[in-house]
């Protein structure tokens, strides 16, 4: 099996969210396409095509198992793995990063202890000032 | 602020955690007023959120959508169990790609921690597998556009 990693064939293996989950998976250990196929609502035929992408693009590899072929990460596929989760901590931290601007903005009481600044309460009738 | 954290815990369970220099009451009205929302819950740059409806009380549903302008998008939708004003919100997820996610149950806490909050985000997923696949699709918004980004680059 040729482990090396093809970079065109390793990112448009990545484009597709299941291919992505099936990577993520093997990142926890070896597993054989009816594993692999139990958290989605997909035939092993199509897990076994997502799979081929995957292999095709040096990102998984195989071995015999008497009747299966357990499937486990590559090493440019725990790369591609590594760079991914990467990608997607950054994306979680550019929101939050966002957030942080927001609320340094933002006044930073409720509409309700707003008001209760704004508008002391009346005195009610008799009460002394 | 503090960096983001991200642990798994157990077979089931992502935890995140992250600090603010602002008070638990604004970071839990960001999390719950949609137009503040819509100001940074975004993903990468050129995305934006042109749907965002939330109604923060138990039983109460929202529903995000997201755009990049491009013809791409994506959207998640959930329901809220309980919300403590400023403490506490528990509610479930999932996520359209465009096939739905399975549910994951979010608990999320605001603790004042000196003049600032700290938020923790404990995520339950079904089983193990789906919280490899959570990870791996993209547990916030925004990954197909990082990926779309990253492609233009090499």
């Amino acid at each position: 099996m040729n482990e090396a990693l093809n970079l065109d064939a390793a990112f448009s293996a990545l484009a597709d969210p299941t291919r992505r989950a099936i990577l993520a998976r093997l990142a926890q250990g070896e597993a054989n396409v009816m594993e692999l196929a139990k958290p989605f609502e997909m035939t092993q035929p199509a897990i076994s095509q997502h799979l081929k992408v995957l292999e095709d693009a040096g990102l998984v590899t195989r071995r015999v198992d008497g009747t299966t072929r357990p499937r486990r990460l590559a090493k440019a596929g725990i790369e591609a793995m590594d760079q991914w989760l990467a990608m997607l901590r950054k994306a979680l931290e550019k929101n939050y990063d966002r957030l942080d601007e927001v609320l340094a903005a933002m006044d930073q009481l409720s509409p309700q202890t707003r008001k209760l600044i704004a508008k002391p309460r009346t005195r009610r009738r008799g009460e002394k000032r | 602020m503090s960096k983001l954290t991200m642990k798994t815990e157990g077979d089931t369970h992502i935890i995140a955690t992250r600090r603010f220099a602002a008070p638990p009451e604004a970071v839990y009205r960001a999390h719950t007023d949609p137009k503040i929302i819509q100001k940074w819950l975004l993903g990468p740059e050129g995305w934006t959120m042109p749907v965002c409806i939330n109604e923060a009380r138990p039983g109460g549903k929202f529903r995000y959508e997201w755009t990049n302008g491009k013809g791409q998008g994506f959207h998640i939708t959930g329901e809220y169990i309980e919300l403590v004003p400023y403490s506490r919100i528990v509610h479930v997820e999932r996520m359209y790609l465009p096939d739905p996610t399975p549910d994951s149950h979010v608990e999320t806490r605001f603790d004042a921690v000196g003049t600032g909050t700290l938020m923790t985000i404990r995520m339950t997923l079904p089983d193990e597998p789906t919280r490899a696949a959570m990870l791996a699709t993209g547990m916030e918004h925004g990954m197909e556009a990082s990926y779309v980004r990253l492609e233009g680059m090499i």
